[in-house]
């Protein structure tokens, strides 16, 4: 099966091709650069070196947030018109999920932090013992140090690693509250890769875990701002 | 020359909208998902939400787009996005998919601008129509004076210098009671009303005459609302509302006139959602008519956002050989110039 993995929920976005689950090619785009100028062109990058053609693909795999709201919409509408247009499905991989994925041989449990504002990050806690992701706890947006107390209670002596772009916004906080052996990953494996989407997406494809283009949108975890403050005022 | 199919998106504001547009004046389809009604309990457009809801609705409305047009992408020769001016997140969902099946299909991708896309509605409209022309593009967004003298060359001589007039409509809407969107409701009112029961001010800009401005209008509104509650007087709103309109139509009568004489002329054109107004529409189409211009306004279908007259111009940029690359991002404040 060939698989196009989309990943543009962060600040640099990414784009692979799989056969299964071995990765043909991965491009990565550059920091701080709208992806709305970048990915395409990673896209684009991915088929050209590669030769494969878009109409190869099997199966268009999308990180599916949370993340940056706007960065998830790029990826999301980018990958809806691809499978539009190539009459293929979608697999919504869930952000965190696949950054858990970064550090499947590392046998640490997986802290994908991405930084949320506001004090916050989106989170998981991941047990990564049989080869792919389990979710001890799902994803969510919760404060950072609340997160830290939830490690320290859970794995007082366990042995944990921290990626994303949320662990380095609360490295110090890290160092000063965590008591578990930590590391933080490095490198590539440190931030959403378009990777680990494809593989985790291949996985959830094989079960039947696919999605029709019509039917992909990102899971936001965060309700817009004026819903918010509509909520607040309806006293809720 | 063989015909020129257009397959067009349009996500600038809160319409996902999509269509099928021949040689840029024959309408193929023309698919308008409005999420209005999501925006109604905000009193007005949220970006978050109608981005959210772009995402959620592309797909269908393409495919339906491209389903009553009796087509499929193969039959189709480019693909034409709304890239700006307009709300960046919900630009972005056009822009992203409009790029993704230009891409997959090996199709030119072509970016136009949301401003001469309502312009060229009237193409639509009036097939015999050809530029020169003077137009009027007025909505909740934009308020631009446009010479148009030929299908890709726009001069715009004048623009608001504050609120849109649609906006200034939702604003007025508003106080006195009538909730969004203002346009039709404060027309609505308008029929039983004064339009000489105030005397609301009529702008002039000292540097460039042909540029609007509402604000003033706006506030000269409120302050009259506000006067008579702290005296204790009833105020008819419909007297407001028919002040307020027929402000607004001498402002842009007018400027109208004045620019239709000094560029000379012989053409005007109505474009975007103020166009629906009749009210205004009838009185620019008589000023039009004494002053022997010839007046052209769109239907409503066509003078709302939607992605048919997208199609129209991106028609003239396709035939032009003017593309697009992958890298084509959404410009919220794109120029029209």
């Amino acid at each position: 099966m060939k698989i196009l993995a989309i990943e543009s929920s962060g600040s640099a976005a990414s784009a692979a091709i799989l056969e299964d689950e071995s990765i043909i090619i991965e491009k990565k785009g550059p920091f701080k650069i709208t992806h709305s100028e970048t990915l395409m062109p990673l896209i684009n990058e991915c088929f050209k070196e590669s030769g494969l053609e878009p109409s190869d693909m099997d199966l268009i795999a999308v990180s599916g947030g949370p993340g940056s709201f706007t960065g998830l919409r790029i990826g999301s509408a980018t990958a809806k018109g691809l499978g539009f247009a190539l009459g293929k499905d979608l697999v919504h991989v869930p952000t965190l999920d696949a950054m858990a994925m970064n550090c499947a041989g590392s046998g640490r449990i997986a802290v994908p932090m991405m930084d949320a504002r506001r004090g916050q990050v989106y989170t998981g806690i991941y047990d990564l013992e049989d080869g792919s992701p389990r979710a001890v706890l799902e994803g969510c947006a919760m404060d950072a140090g609340e997160l830290l107390d939830m490690i320290n209670t859970k794995y007082p002596s366990g042995k944990v690693i921290f990626l994303g772009d949320g662990a380095d916004a609360f490295k110090e906080l890290i160092i000063e509250r965590c008591k578990a052996d930590y590391i933080f990953a490095e490198g590539d494996d440190a931030y959403q890769r378009a990777s680990s989407v494809g593989l985790l997406g291949y996985r959830k494809a094989v079960n039947g875990g696919t999605v029709s283009a019509a039917d992909e949108a990102p899971v936001y975890l965060r309700p817009s701002q004026a819903e918010r403050v509509r909520a607040e005022q309806n006293g809720n | 020359m063989e015909p020129v199919t257009i397959l067009a998106i349009e996500s600038s504001c809160d319409e996902t909208a999509a269509a099928v547009v021949r040689n840029g004046r024959e309408v193929l389809s023309n698919v308008i998902y409005s999420q209005i009604d999501l925006h109604t309990v905000y009193g007005g457009v949220v970006p978050e939400i109608a981005s959210r809801k772009h995402i959620e609705k592309i797909n269908q409305v393409v495919k339906k787009a491209l389903d009553d047009a009796g087509m499929t992408l193969d039959d189709v020769d480019g693909v034409a996005v709304t890239y700006g001016p307009g709300l960046v997140g919900a630009l972005l969902v056009g822009v992203s998919f409009a790029k993704a099946v230009a891409f997959a299909k090996n199709k030119p991708l072509i970016g136009v601008h949301h401003i001469k896309g309502h312009v060229c509605a009237n193409f639509i409209a009036y097939p015999e129509l050809e530029p020169p022309f003077l137009c009027l593009v007025a909505s909740g967004g934009h308020t631009h004076l446009v010479m148009v003298r030929g299908y890709l060359d726009y001069e715009i001589i004048g623009r608001t210098r504050d609120d849109a007039a649609g906006e200034a409509y939702d604003k007025i809407a508003r106080a006195i009671g009538l909730g969004y969107p203002g346009g039709p409701k404060v027309e609505k009112a308008a029929h039983s009303g004064n339009p000489d029961a105030f005397d609301f001010p009529r702008a002039k800009i000292d540097d460039n005459k042909y540029d609007f401005s509402f604000s003033g209008l706006k506030s000269a509104v409120l302050n009259t609302i506000n006067g008579a509650k702290m005296k204790n007087e009833e105020v008819n709103p419909a007297d407001i509302a028919a002040s307020f309109q027929a402000a607004v139509i001498d402002s842009m009568k007018e400027r109208v006139l004045m620019a239709a004489e000094e560029f000379g002329a012989k053409s005007f054109a109505m474009a975007g959602g103020v166009a629906s107004n009749q009210t205004i529409r009838k009185a620019l189409e008589a000023a039009c008519t004494e002053a022997g211009i010839s007046f052209h306004c769109p239907p409503p279908i066509l003078c709302t956002d939607n992605a048919a007259m997208i199609g129209a111009a991106g028609y003239y940029e396709y035939i032009n050989g003017r593309f697009d690359g992958l890298d084509l991002n959404a410009v919220p404040g794109l120029k029209l110039e």
